[in-house]
């Protein structure tokens, strides 16, 4: 193992007391005053997120588009208006899940993609590989980009504040230039918390400034990877290594929504045509347990027969009590269905939720 | 945070001995480990103790962890409380936070544990 990677903001989380762990080989916060404080800041206020290590590959030229069309499942002619953001799956040609993706159309002829920090080797090669010889140039900018993402009801009165008076937020998944504070930026009205907020791109030797402008305002909580992890899951929102991985497809997985099936082919889409036809083995679905703390791995029951693992599992701190994914045969995935988790040397009730788990959020009530 | 009036394990509880009677819990360092505390697994009164061995779990957001017994002995009283109230364990963890009271049955073992000053020296050099 070589040493954990730090983000720009390495430096501000130490100085806040934050706990800091491993994740895919970065040194990362999981977690500064503690998760469920942190959890309820979002969901009630605004918190910040480091987000920096995920990677952000730029694409641009005449065939850029085209190119990408091939090797992401989403059709990107949703996002042939500029400045508009696409979710999407990127496959092999079985149909596996190499990674989920948010592709960015930033300019006239350019993309960028932001992806899972854990798959940034394997994303950049699987993609460069799939490029024409000519008319995409590729760069991976990961090393000099920093993310941070500013989640919760109050996310957008925070940046305004910054961004200062004439700044109007772009809508919901558009992404628009800024400057922040002095800070030059991207604003993607973006997350992965179920929130309003955005997730803001600068360059990484401003990263620290913009996180200490973000904190000087005494609504803003600075959260952990944990915080992000309960309420990511809380809206039922895949992770990757957990909820997806090269050995399930997007149907199984229950992306079904982000494939471009109609425009037409890409890397992945007979596998998933097949599939759609024959129907997939296993659904990913959401469970809710009245008691314990379902964790990734933990056996799924059925009369007690394991019919699965859980997936992904967290306590949830908003509706205060275990929610879990896991894959289970389809005949087991229709909510309501009964089964139960082993939950070490309990067995305790489990019934299959469809997420959402946490109906009502900021993301709700806001109109773009 | 540690109190001088208590006994502590390596397993990061506490005793607190009142005649042949032991009160149980966790340490201030192992609840920060821990996190907020969302479920707390404990015995009934009547079931019995054995030194070293588990007799429960605590659980937080990121984890869960066994509690094992500093003592040997029968269950008394059990903290009902922490059922509503885990986070009491956080916020409390040598006062409202106990977790069960013990007769012990070999009041011996108690020289087996560290006082707090073996114990501040133990998670000093574990952290």
């Amino acid at each position: 193992m070589s040493e954990a990677k730090r983000t720009p903001l390495y430096e501000e989380h130490v100085a806040l007391g934050a706990r800091m762990v491993d994740f895919a080989g970065w040194d990362m916060p999981v977690q500064y005053a503690g998760i469920i404080e942190e959890h309820k800041a979002v969901r009630e206020r605004v918190g910040i997120f480091d987000v920096s290590h995920m990677a952000e590959f730029r694409f641009f030229g005449f065939e850029a588009k085209d190119a990408l069309q091939r090797i992401v499942a989403n059709d990107l002619g949703k996002i042939d208006e500029l400045g508009t953001a696409v979710y999407t799956v990127m496959c092999d040609a079985d149909g596996g899940i190499i990674d989920d993706l948010i592709v960015y159309h930033t300019g006239d002829l350019e993309y960028l993609i932001i992806a899972n920090a854990s798959n940034r080797e394997t994303d950049w090669d699987w993609i460069t590989s799939h490029l024409p010889e000519q008319g995409v140039e590729a760069a991976d900018e990961s090393d000099r980009t920093a993310l941070i993402a500013i989640q919760g009801s109050l996310a957008l009165r925070v940046v305004g504040e910054l961004a200062g008076e004439d700044w109007e937020p772009p809508a919901r998944f558009s992404i628009a230039e800024a400057v922040l504070d002095t800070i030059p930026a991207l604003v993607a009205r973006t997350g992965y918390t179920g929130e309003d907020g955005v997730e803001v791109l600068c360059h990484a030797s401003q990263a620290a400034a913009l996180w200490r402008a973000l904190l000087s305002f005494p609504e803003v909580t600075p959260c952990g990877l944990g915080a992000r992890d309960t309420l990511r899951l809380e809206m039922g929102y895949a992770l990757y290594g957990s909820d997806m991985d090269r050995g399930v497809d997007p149907v199984s997985a229950g992306l079904g929504w982000t494939l471009g099936l109609s425009k037409g082919e890409f890397i992945g889409r007979e596998a998933i045509v097949r599939i759609k036809e024959t129907g997939p083995q296993s659904k990913l679905v959401g469970i809710t347990v009245s008691e314990g703390v379902p964790r990734h791995g933990y056996s799924v029951l059925h009369e007690g027969t394991e019919v699965g693992k859980v997936a992904s599992g967290t306590y949830s701190p908003t509706l205060e009590h275990g929610i879990a994914t896991a894959y289970v045969p389809v005949s087991l995935a229709s909510p309501g269905t009964e089964l139960q988790i082993a939950i070490r040397r309990k067995t305790v009730a489990a019934v299959v939720t469809r997420p959402p788990f946490v109906k009502t959020t900021s993301l709700n009530a806001s109109a773009s | 945070m540690y109190p001088k009036d208590l006994k502590y394990d390596r397993e990061h509880e506490w005793v607190k001995v009142e005649g042949d009677t032991a009160i149980l819990g966790i340490s201030h360092f192992a609840q920060d480990q821990l996190g907020e505390v969302v479920y707390v697994d404990l015995p009934s009164v009547g079931d019995s103790l054995s030194a070293g061995e588990s007799f429960g779990e605590i659980e937080s957001v990121k984890s869960v962890s066994e509690l094992f017994a500093p003592v040997t002995g029968e269950i008394i009283e059990v903290n009902d409380g922490l059922g509503d109230a885990p986070e009491t364990v956080n916020e409390d963890p040598y006062g409202e936070g106990w977790m069960v009271k013990v007769t012990m049955s070999d009041a011996s073992e108690l020289d087996a544990l560290m006082d707090a000053d073996s114990y501040e020296a133990f998670i000093a050099e574990e952290a």
